[in-house]
């Protein structure tokens, strides 16, 4: 048998990304000259590796092909926006207070955001905004590594004004900051590429909502997005991702998260809509006394195929990472989870947790879920632990022998499964319209 | 109120149910007896509609239903209830909210408002100490970790919140303590009533002299083959069952 990586001879490199990114550039002019060296560097790693195939090992079960050969028009500075101060409600979470932005394919649709409703101590802005702080100067993007990731490669390349989000040293943000990122459909197909930066700065807390929809009929959507995450010493975020787009929506999201000494971390991404959509997460812990828990939950129908890759990477001692994710499955759908763990030789006192269950609801529905725990130090603990099931057939009978009807009675299993991963959600009201959001779609 | 009439049923090709006969009438308690694989708990299951059973056979009327065409939503939802020999562990869901579903499904059926929530702490708490329940008890998940007595005595605390017409009790004294077993008799006897009828399935005469039967059934080889007054417990207690199973193949 043949071991060796397979290097495809020619990647798949479409035209109209590379154009795209040209025009783009000459479009930036000088007003970006300081990220033209990561462009640059960019394209060329987008232009040596293409859009990855299923023979990469890291995307053998989520086969870009389709959008290696769709003809997208590439979303750039819009002329108007669609979507008003009054519409951009029907984003925010039921009962949420939250300060809400509205990313509109990529761009900050600045008349739909409530800009003025944020508090003291937190800047949001664009490139043009807050291109000149010094944070932005030495972190805007300098984390999401191109080299390896050709999505990330594209996105940098194609996202022509990054979205910036700057929290004060020492301030605790309590109101949520939530961007609900919109799609509207048109009459071609459309790339989005839009690029988020989010830096705390030491001692600083906050809460990040990120939503995605699709707002409108029209073609088919392509997102490919990307969010770098710098959390400063003893700094603490709280971000939570609903994904609930389309079905003719593809979305690929790349976060890389950097995790100074005494910070901690939480992302939960709770993904419902979207016709194929990839999340990864590449989280450095690289301090002592870090936490990090990443937490997913993934209910899907039809053909839906959802693929969560995570990268936990344990850099220093006395850190702690957990992971839960969890997914229903119905129809014709497809999970995938691959879950890394590297404990590298100086990261001695790691504790580490994963777990992923899932649920298949039908036949035809699938699971594809991977551990890969690659440890260097010797002195750390570790576990993981996976489970694939059914519904408990014992459980719906009993349910069913006390007058629950069997749409009830499933529902409430599926909840009562899936509704830990939302529980460990600490904003309270978040956490409530979460469950309700669940609840609905299990019962539709 | 019950009536069944020459039910046979299988589970995997296997027959179990060979003829069964059987009236139940409102208020009676009926105990059921029966050396191991006679068919009691198969008798139980048939009855509430587990589909792992196929009934070949016979006919079952319940409030003049026909109770096998109903799904097993129906018939608890109709007044028909199991007490579970092995209640089953729901983790992640709660035992008030299972029930607040359970109660206001089954009040939905009977064309009764659903109970909101001070309503419904009200019964709780009522029917909580039929069966010396902890308020602890409701909050945890479904008998998850619960004792064998905790499960059972959470099977008749859901009996009496959901206040059936008709209750099978399949083996629930099996595996207690004489304390849990008090207790356990002592929620069914308060739910005993003029309208309100039990089936007790047991192995142990024991349990005959907390919930005093009206009949005694012997049931072997999937049909009733003796039927009595609580005497035939105290008979049975004494000369085991070789005596019924000669009597059986006397009469076969």
């Amino acid at each position: 048998m043949n071991t060796m990586k397979t290097q495809v001879s020619h990647p798949t490199v479409p035209a109209g990304f590379v154009n795209a990114a040209e025009s783009l550039a000459n479009l930036h002019g000088h007003s970006q000259e300081t990220l033209k060296e990561q462009r640059v560097r960019a394209l060329s790693d987008f232009t040596r590796q293409g859009i990855p195939g299923t023979r990469h090992e890291e995307w053998k079960y989520f086969d870009l092909s389709h959008i290696a050969n769709t003809a997208y028009a590439v979303a750039g500075p819009l002329d108007r926006f669609s979507i008003d101060s009054a519409s951009s409600e029907q984003f925010r979470l039921e009962g949420s207070n939250a300060c809400l932005f509205v990313v509109e394919n990529g761009s900050l649709n600045d008349t739909a955001s409530h800009m003025e409703k944020l508090p003291v101590g937190i800047r949001v802005g664009t490139f043009a905004d807050l291109g000149a702080e010094a944070h932005v100067m030495n972190h805007l993007l300098r984390h999401a590594e191109t080299h390896n990731e050709p999505m990330v490669a594209l996105n940098t390349i194609l996202a022509y004004d990054p979205l910036i989000v700057l929290v004060d040293k020492n301030v605790r943000i309590d109101v949520p900051v939530h961007f609900a990122f919109v799609s509207t459909p048109g009459g071609a197909p459309i790339a989005i590429s839009p690029r988020l930066l989010l830096i705390l700065d030491e001692n600083a807390e906050c809460t990040i909502l990120e939503t995605h929809h699709t707002h409108g009929a029209g073609q088919e959507v392509f997102v490919n997005t990307v969010t770098e995450t710098v959390i400063a010493r003893n700094a603490k975020l709280h971000h939570v991702k609903v994904q609930n787009e389309s079905s003719d929506t593809r979305h690929v999201s790349y976060h890389k998260v950097n995790l100074a000494a005494d910070s901690n971390h939480h992302l939960t991404t709770l993904t419902l809509g979207g016709g194929m959509v990839r999340n990864n997460l590449n989280i450095r812990l690289d301090g002592q006394q870090v936490n990090t828990w990443l937490n997913g939950l993934y209910v899907l129908n039809g053909n839906q195929v959802v693929d969560n890759h995570t990268l936990v990477d344990h850099a220093m001692p006395h850190c702690f990472s957990s992971e839960l994710y969890k997914g229903i499955i119905d129809d014709k759908a497809q999970g995938v989870f691959n879950g890394k763990i590297w404990v590298r030789p100086d990261a001695q006192k790691t504790n580490a947790y994963q777990s992923n269950k899932n649920l298949l609801l039908s036949n035809d529905a699938s699971m594809y879920t991977k551990p890969q725990l690659e440890i260097y130090a010797d002195d750390v603990k570790c576990s993981h632990g996976t489970t694939t099931g059914q519904l408990d057939d014992d459980a719906l009978f009993y349910l069913r022998a006390r007058g629950i009807g069997e749409v009830t009675a499933r529902a409430l299993l599926n909840h009562a499964f899936a509704a830990d991963v939302i529980e460990q959600v600490e904003n309270e009201s978040i956490r409530n319209s979460l469950l309700d959001l669940l609840d609905r779609h299990l019962n539709s | 109120m019950l009536s069944i009439k020459n039910l046979q049923a299988s589970i995997e090709d296997k027959q179990i149910l060979n003829g069964l006969n059987f009236e139940v009438k409102p208020g009676e308690v009926h105990a059921i007896m029966g050396p191991n694989g006679s068919g009691k708990s198969t008798l139980a299951s048939v009855l509430a509609g587990r589909e792992d059973y196929q009934v070949t056979g016979g006919h079952v009327e319940f409030l003049g239903e026909d109770l096998l065409e109903m799904s097993p939503e129906d018939r608890a939802r109709a007044g028909l209830f199991l007490a579970f020999q092995y209640p089953v562990e729901i983790p992640g869901v709660s035992n008030a909210n299972f029930l607040k579903t359970a109660v206001n499904e089954v009040r939905k059926a009977r064309g009764s408002d659903p109970l909101d929530s001070k309503e419904f702490l009200k019964l709780m708490n009522e029917k909580m100490k039929l069966v010396e329940m902890d308020k602890a008890m409701t909050q945890r998940s479904v008998n998850e970790g619960f004792s064998g007595g905790e499960k059972k005595r959470n099977e008749i605390f859901q009996m009496a919140m959901l206040e059936p017409k008709l209750a099978i009790l399949d083996e629930t004294d099996s595996g207690l303590d004489i304390d849990a077993l008090r207790i356990v008799s002592n929620g069914v006897n308060a739910l005993r009533s003029k309208e309100r009828s039990f089936i007790v399935i047991t192995h142990y005469q024991r349990l005959l002299d907390y919930i005093v039967p009206d009949f005694v059934h012997v049931l072997y080889k999937g049909r009733i083959v003796k039927s009595g007054t609580k005497e035939l417990a105290l008979e049975l207690e004494e000369k085991g069952y070789d005596w019924i199973k000669e009597e059986a193949a006397v009469n076969a």
